[in-house]
């Protein structure tokens, strides 16, 4: 049987501020070093400062998966020599000598299977390394600290994901999870990285670094089982090493450096007294801790009547959940949710077209009650909807200078049809032969009012005279 | 101009007139100008001291508000950062390194008008008790020039002893206040860990290492210690003070107090000197009104070893940022692979941290942990019960600061244990986190011996009554020099 285990770093990048310093926890907007400090620097003589906040939300995403979350947490120096790591050691957690991390033994449920989480921690992340030239072979090496410092989460899994694509279910229950607490913005680039180990029937595992997405993951995951599944075909052994990802080559290769044999010489990190975090904060955290994604499923599900699959879909974003909470009332909820998932998520489908575009909720309840009350018709509300998106005007402003509004007068509709009577006698004769190609007559109207035409009127009044 | 005088005598002439802020910088100059060569003090001397005098005379005669140090002179070891000056640690390989912000103590100093004569000589990065491990060259004991001023604060005891400014700041991380004071006849106060702010202090071993004040008097010692106690938000491991005043009723005496003679640090390996010293220091106290017994710690003879293997775990991870990468000196990165351009650039180290670096990749490795570091924390742990137990009887427990007086260059450098053992008396209060001063208490031969006090956590006002009643008992003479 296959095993994977995930380590997945989650930077929490919604905090103000860095994990030991006030360098901002965004680091993206600026140049390379210059969101730094002597403290992210590690300069000689200055020392971390615990950002609380940073403690907070680790405990938050702990209570999230289901940990244990202890009273007291310390943090740990984890020693070894990098370019990036501006103090040669990284000031992280560790579940040893009694000393808690700020959450373990936690679980996930993916497809009615319990994904363990072992342990969660908080840490630093360090500065980044940029290959001139993007390759390795390169003469010159860049060190960017602005992203040392930044608060990160480590989550650990047991070995209990059977198939890369379980690992992918996963990942994006986890992301939507983080992004829905409030505390991560998985989609921004770097923010959310996993690792992976494998091993299969009767071999070691194998650890692979260096992934650099999701999308990756699976491909290395894939890579590696059948690696290992051939390995073991042929009777070789599969050696207990770590494997880097060739982004390049799509293929793992071993690491030539023996890192599992690194000794990180892990102790107190005495500069960081224990932080007590007692009943009473953890108390408040969970009150203060946003509805999860798979009980605003229910409720949308038993609340509203609204299709699973409907609700699944806003209840794991958090910009639909948001457009859709703000929007609805008892009597609209079912339109509103339709709406967003017909047509809403058609238009704005990625995260940067979330951030652009100007769609309100008011829009949404507006157009549903301007459909309902038959102002406009449902193809309409889609063109309102696009405009909407980009210039953020009232509803009843775009309806009226986009000359929306449905036509709904008989007279007006009847002298419409006896034009394209004219226009299409072939249509009219057919029409009146097989009844079901009446729709070649009832789209031709609405062409000609531009979709404005009340669709169920139209056909009625066609019927008639087709008949009459 | 007498320049062997008290801040708080300074800062009285100053205030009634006696002499200008200018007059005592330019003469504390003069001194550093005709001594220094012999002492070897200072690192590097601060070329604005007239600039800042003149400024506060200006102060002073306009009747602006002033800070309460009004100039007096002091100097800084060479491990505390002020910005844009040189912070060396005595090494090669901060030789270079100016610090681009200000540590939290000088911070408050300078807040309190007080002018900073120079940066300290000491053992590279604070390893050692003779300065003999400087880069830059050793320190001499003002007493006797042929003779080690102790250490690793040696500089910073020596510009004291030696008149080139009124009092210093050293770091203290198993006896390198105290020691150095003792040798050179300087009160030497380690406060309570966490007391003083580490902000800027650049470090050896940061769980048990603290910033003391270093004076010609107790009084100065408290005074200092009113400026720079307490909260600080740059150091998470800083405690409240609570605002004590620590100079209010420090002349209230001992009477009825009780004293603990700590056995471990009388009995074997004191000079007869010493020991004479501490009998006659008892007798002392017991006239003062206190009660003296002999109390054991069983647990000191460990002290020492695990002292060093916890330093050393820490002192390995601390100088770990010493690549050169960041900050350094000239050496071309061209044509080496990462992992030898720092093992060349870290060359640079001398002797005693390389020894150091070395012992602290190994003790606390996955092999070895269970052996020495983690066995060193039990007896860090059990150490604090014991001395807590004591103090539940004792006011305080006493002891000489070092269990011989100052040696001759060279007679001890080439024997590192020997030299451990020079901190038997002082790494207690490390260990332990407790406060301890040493006290100068006699001059025999012509060379300096300090008696230690410890008191318990945040007893430092207790401390310094008690280091006052003791000082008020001696009369020692003038340094030589």
């Amino acid at each position: 049987m296959t095993k994977i285990g995930l380590e997945i770093h989650c930077q929490l990048t919604k905090l103000e501020s860095k994990l030991f310093c006030s360098c901002k926890a965004n680091y993206r907007e600026f140049k390379p070093n210059h969101n730094i400090c002597p403290v992210c620097m590690g300069l000689p003589g200055s020392l971390p400062r615990l950002n609380q906040k940073a403690v907070k939300s680790a405990t938050s995403i702990a209570m999230a998966l289901s940990c244990e979350t202890p009273e007291k947490i310390a943090f740990f120096r984890k020693n070894y020599f990098y370019p990036d790591l501006p103090k040669n050691f990284q000031i992280t957690q560790l579940n040893v000598y009694g000393d808690m991390s700020v959450g373990g033994e936690g679980y996930v449920r993916v497809e009615n299977k319990k994904i363990k989480i072992r342990r969660i921690q908080l840490e630093e992340d360090p500065g980044r390394i940029i290959y001139e030239g993007a390759s390795e072979r390169t003469k010159i090496t860049l060190v960017d600290y602005n992203r040392a410092g930044t608060p990160l989460v480590e989550i650990v899994t047991d070995p209990d994901f059977e198939s890369p694509r379980q690992v992918r279910v996963f990942l994006n229950i986890l992301s939507d999870l983080l992004e829905n607490l409030g505390v991560a913005e998985p989609g921004l680039e770097g923010a959310m990285r996993a690792d992976g180990n494998v091993s299969i029937e009767g071999g070691s595992k194998v650890e692979i670094k260096n992934i650099g997405s999701f999308h990756d993951l699976e491909k290395a995951l894939h890579f590696e089982i059948t690696r290992q599944q051939s390995l073991s075909e042929r009777d070789i052994e599969i050696a207990q090493e770590t494997r880097h990802w060739d982004d390049r080559r799509k293929i793992t290769i071993s690491s030539r450096s023996k890192e599992e044999d690194q000794d990180y010489r892990y102790f107190l990190e005495n500069d960081i007294p224990w932080v007590k975090i007692d009943q009473n904060t953890r108390d408040t955290l969970k009150e203060n801790m946003p509805e999860s994604i798979s009980s605003k499923k229910e409720r949308y599900v038993e609340k509203f009547d609204i299709a699973p699959q409907v609700a699944e879909i806003i209840a794991s974003d958090k910009y639909y959940s948001k457009l859709f909470e703000n929007a609805y009332s008892d009597q609209n909820a079912k339109d509103i949710a339709n709406l967003i998932t017909t047509d809403v998520i058609g238009f704005i489908d990625t995260k940067e077209k979330q951030q652009n575009s100007k769609i309100t909720s008011k829009h949404l309840s507006d157009l549903i009650d301007a459909i309902n009350s038959k102002i406009i018709t449902r193809n309409s509300a889609k063109i309102a909807l696009q405009e909407i998106m980009k210039s953020g005007k009232d509803t009843k402003d775009v309806l009226q200078e986009m000359d929306l509004g449905q036509v709904s007068d008989s007279s007006e509709i009847d002298a419409i049809i006896s034009q394209i009577f004219e226009d299409e006698k072939q249509a009219v004769i057919d029409a009146k032969k097989r009844p079901e190609t009446v729709n070649f007559l009832v789209g031709k109207v609405m062409q000609k009012t531009k979709g404005k035409a009340d669709p169920v009127k139209t056909l009625e009044l066609i019927k008639s005279k087709l008949n009459g | 101009m007498n320049l062997n005088t008290s801040i708080l005598k300074y800062i009285d002439d100053v205030k009634s007139g006696s002499f200008t802020v200018e007059e005592f910088i330019s003469a504390t100059l003069q001194r550093i100008k005709d001594i220094e060569e012999d002492v070897h003090a200072y690192l590097s001397l601060n070329d604005s001291t007239i600039n800042d005098a003149r400024l506060i005379d200006k102060k002073i005669a306009s009747g602006e508000k002033i800070g309460q140090c009004y100039g007096f002179p002091i100097s800084i070891k060479d491990n505390i950062c002020i910005s844009g000056t040189k912070t060396t640690c005595a090494s090669k390989i901060l030789e270079n390194f100016i610090a681009p912000y200000t540590s939290t103590v000088v911070n408050r100093l300078q807040n309190e008008d007080v002018i900073i004569t120079g940066k300290t000589n000491l053992d590279e990065f604070a390893m050692g008790l003779t300065t003999e491990f400087s880069a830059f060259g050793p320190t001499k004991n003002p007493w006797n020039l042929d003779y080690v001023p102790g250490g690793s604060s040696g500089g910073s005891a020596a510009s004291v002893a030696a008149n080139e400014c009124l009092a210093s700041l050293g770091s203290d991380t198993g006896g390198s206040v105290r020691n150095p004071a003792s040798f050179c006849s300087v009160v030497g106060l380690k406060p309570t860990y966490g007391l003083i702010s580490r902000y800027g202090l650049i470090s050896y071993a940061n769980s048990i290492e603290q910033i003391g004040p270093m004076t010609k008097t107790v009084k100065d010692s408290a005074f200092l210690l009113n400026i720079l106690a307490g909260q600080d938000n740059n150091d998470d491991t800083t405690i409240d003070s609570n605002n004590v005043n620590y100079l209010e009723n420090i002349e209230d005496g001992i009477e009825g107090k009780k004293i603990g003679i700590i056995k471990e640090m009388t009995t074997e390996g004191l000079s007869s000197e010493v020991s004479t010293a501490a009998k006659d220091a008892i007798g002392d106290f017991e006239s003062l009104g206190a009660s003296c017994e002999d109390v054991t710690l069983p647990t000191i003879p460990y002290t020492v070893a695990a002292y060093y293997t916890i330093t050393s775990t820490e002192a390995g991870s601390n100088l770990a940022r010493y690549d050169n990468i960041r900050y350094g000196y000239e050496l071309e990165s061209e044509g080496y692979e990462y992992n030898s351009y720092i093992s060349k650039s870290r060359t640079k180290f001398g002797p005693e941290v390389t020894r150091r670096i070395i012992l602290g990749g190994f003790v606390p490795s996955a092999g070895h942990a269970g052996k020495y570091f983690l066995k060193a924390l039990k007896v860090k742990s059990k150490l604090i019960s014991e001395i807590n137990n004591a103090f539940e009887k004792f006011d305080y427990l006493i002891a000489p600061t070092a269990p011989v007086q100052p040696f001759r260059f060279g007679e001890k450098i080439d024997d590192p244990v020997t030299l451990m053992l020079l901190d038997y008396n002082t790494v207690t209060a490390n260990l332990t986190g407790k406060p301890a001063i040493s006290v100068p208490y006699r001059v025999i031969n012509g060379l300096p011996i300090g008696m230690q006090i410890m008191a318990n956590s945040l007893e430092e006002k207790s401390l310094l009554r008690s280091a006052y009643a003791l000082e008020s008992k001696t009369n020692l003479p003038e340094v030589p020099l």
